[in-house]
């Protein structure tokens, strides 16, 4: 497919103007994520209340499919529970590398399904992935993400 | 009588159709539907046909493994890849064929001079200096002899137009100085380095230097005894050959005292449980099956480089690198990253504030190559501020009308982020 289907309207907003931008000054958990192919470099700080995601916020230097998934990101993992956030997570890497058919299979994901194009674009399915890398590893307290390794989204499969 | 010329005219202009059509790929092609427009020939170049051929008619015709073989085949791919080394030797004005050394790349070369010299004649406390625009392939192994020696690496500033600074890269020499290593050309930057100034300053000091380059040998005319290196490195496949073969060249009384850099076959002249004897040079840093079809086939396109003439190369590419920065500076927000008086036909850029990945991606919808990422030179990105570039490099089978797809994929770039 072009990659312009890619850039769609939604993903370029939420990169020109992306919400939850900053930090959670009185975070309860924090993470650093990097993708070393292309620079992606973001933090992600939260905070944890009832077991729900209470406040959460990235900032960082990316490009636009890694700026606009954290910012989606956050929108949609916000007062949500944190094994909901944990299954949406697991939904997204399914959706990117292919294992998840949106259109058929059962899935929370909603507006995020704009990412499912990244799934042919191989180069650039880890950009979309970091941020929710660097979520799951503030959730389980690893201070560093890495696309890299054990995560790689491509070697792991 | 025949109407068609049989090649290209040795003078005058490049007959640029002739010319792609020597490259299969450039025709056999398409992505998205679209030409291929090939801007990426820093990383690697393309093949022309009669490269291609060598290749085929060796492994066709002439393949054995190469030295000590009594039999028809071992004695003419022997012929073959000794008389590669002899191509290589005049091809960089060499004095001698010995003082041509095949590797596996650059970075095999550079690696090699770290060992067989570097750690035969460096100690704690020595200094190697090198500039701010190397390869990471022209740092780390020289990082990871500091490390094992106890000696300091040295670098020489850049300016913002991506030009070494050379009252300050002089002031680096002193009595620990033992060794100089930089870059001809820029792979990032594009620079075209004054590499005379810098091996006459290191000859004046009586440090040894090396020259990668890589970037260097496909733009112009290398002569290594004009130079007054010590060691001269570049790669086949962006000369237009096949990956896997590299060349070192080094001065043969330098060579000879140098430490072997892998020990195995080939390399020896005689191995006893109690003692081995090396090989001369250049064989004793050959260990092992050498690569004999990339060499022969490297040859082949020295001599397709020599037919079109590096004049007439330079000349083309001078035209696609004005024409490319002043169409790329036209538009509004981009902005060039080195900008050195004398560069070579690679262009670094930046579109506004889009990520140089996120152009890249959306080049390649309109079937243009170009690299995005750091380039292997994070220290050049960490001196301009930015994590990357975009990066078009031009051969000379590159057209004026490929520049124009190229600034009109930007400007659509540009417009989609808005």
């Amino acid at each position: 497919m072009d990659s312009s289907q890619l850039y769609q309207e939604i993903i370029l907003d939420h990169n020109k103007k992306p919400r939850n931008w900053g930090k959670v000054a009185d975070c309860t958990h924090k993470s650093e994520g990097l993708n070393p192919l292309c620079g992606d470099h973001i933090w992600v700080t939260l905070k944890l209340a009832d077991g729900a995601i209470d406040a959460i916020a990235f900032e960082g230097q990316s490009c636009a499919i890694c700026k606009a998934s954290a910012s989606m990101m956050t929108a949609a993992v916000k007062g949500r529970k944190v094994d909901e956030v944990e299954t949406l997570v697991q939904e997204f890497r399914d959706m990117t590398t292919g294992k998840l058919d949106v259109a058929g299979g059962a899935h929370h994901l909603g507006r995020l399904t704009v990412f499912a194009g990244v799934k042919d674009l191989p180069v650039r399915v880890k950009c979309a992935i970091l941020p929710w890398h660097t979520l799951h590893a503030a959730l389980t307290q690893e201070a560093v993400a890495s696309t890299e390794g054990d995560n790689d989204p491509i070697a792991a499969g | 009588m025949s109407a068609v010329p049989l090649q290209t005219p040795a003078s005058g202009p490049l007959d640029l159709e002739r010319v792609r059509a020597d490259f299969p790929i450039l025709s056999e092609v398409q992505v998205h539907g679209k030409p291929l427009v090939y801007l990426d020939n820093a990383a690697s170049s393309q093949m022309p046909r009669p490269v291609i051929d060598r290749l085929v008619r060796y492994q066709t015709r002439e393949h054995a493994n190469i030295h000590r073989g009594v039999h028809y085949l071992s004695a003419v791919a022997t012929d073959a890849y000794e008389a590669a080394r002899g191509t290589v030797r005049r091809f960089l004005n060499a004095r001698e064929d010995r003082e041509i050394v095949f590797t596996s790349n650059v970075t095999d070369a550079i690696n090699l001079v770290a060992h067989g010299y570097g750690r035969a004649f460096l100690g704690a406390g020595d200094e190697i200096v090198i500039t701010h625009m190397e390869h990471h392939a022209n740092i780390v192994p020289w990082q990871m002899l500091c490390e094992e020696k106890g000696a300091k690496l040295r670098v020489a500033p850049i300016d913002d137009a991506g030009e070494v600074v050379m009252e300050e890269y002089e002031k680096l020499f002193n009595p620990r100085t033992k060794l100089v290593s930089v870059t001809h050309v820029s792979n990032a930057l594009g620079t075209v380095n004054p590499v005379k100034e810098m091996i006459a300053i290191a000859r004046h000091h009586g440090v040894p230097i090396m020259i990668d380059g890589a970037q260097a040998v496909q733009h112009m005319p290398v002569d290594v005894q004009a130079l007054d290196c010590d060691f001269y490195a570049f790669t086949g496949h962006k000369l237009f050959g096949p990956t896997g073969v590299g060349v070192l060249y080094g001065k043969a009384a330098l060579l000879e005292k140098m430490r072997p850099f892998r020990g195995g076959g080939d390399m020896i002249l005689s191995v006893t449980f109690e003692k081995t004897t090396y090989n001369t040079i250049p064989f004793k840093f050959e260990a092992g099956t050498p690569p004999i079809a990339q060499a022969i086939a490297l040859a082949a396109a020295i001599d397709y480089v020599k037919e079109i003439g590096l004049d007439r190369i330079a000349a083309h590419e001078r035209e696609l690198l004005r024409y490319a920065t002043e169409s790329l500076q036209a538009i509004p927000g981009v902005r060039i990253i080195g900008t050195a008086r004398e560069k070579a036909s690679v262009l670094s850029f930046y579109v506004g504030d889009v990520h140089p990945h996120d152009v890249g991606t959306l080049l390649n919808d309109d079937g243009i190559a170009v690299r995005t990422g750091h380039h292997c030179a994070q220290p050049v990105m960490q001196r301009y501020g930015i994590p990357a570039t975009a990066r078009a490099s031009f051969a000379f089978y590159n057209t004026l009308a490929e520049v124009d797809k190229l600034a009109a994929s930007v400007r659509w770039v540009q417009k989609l982020f808005g």
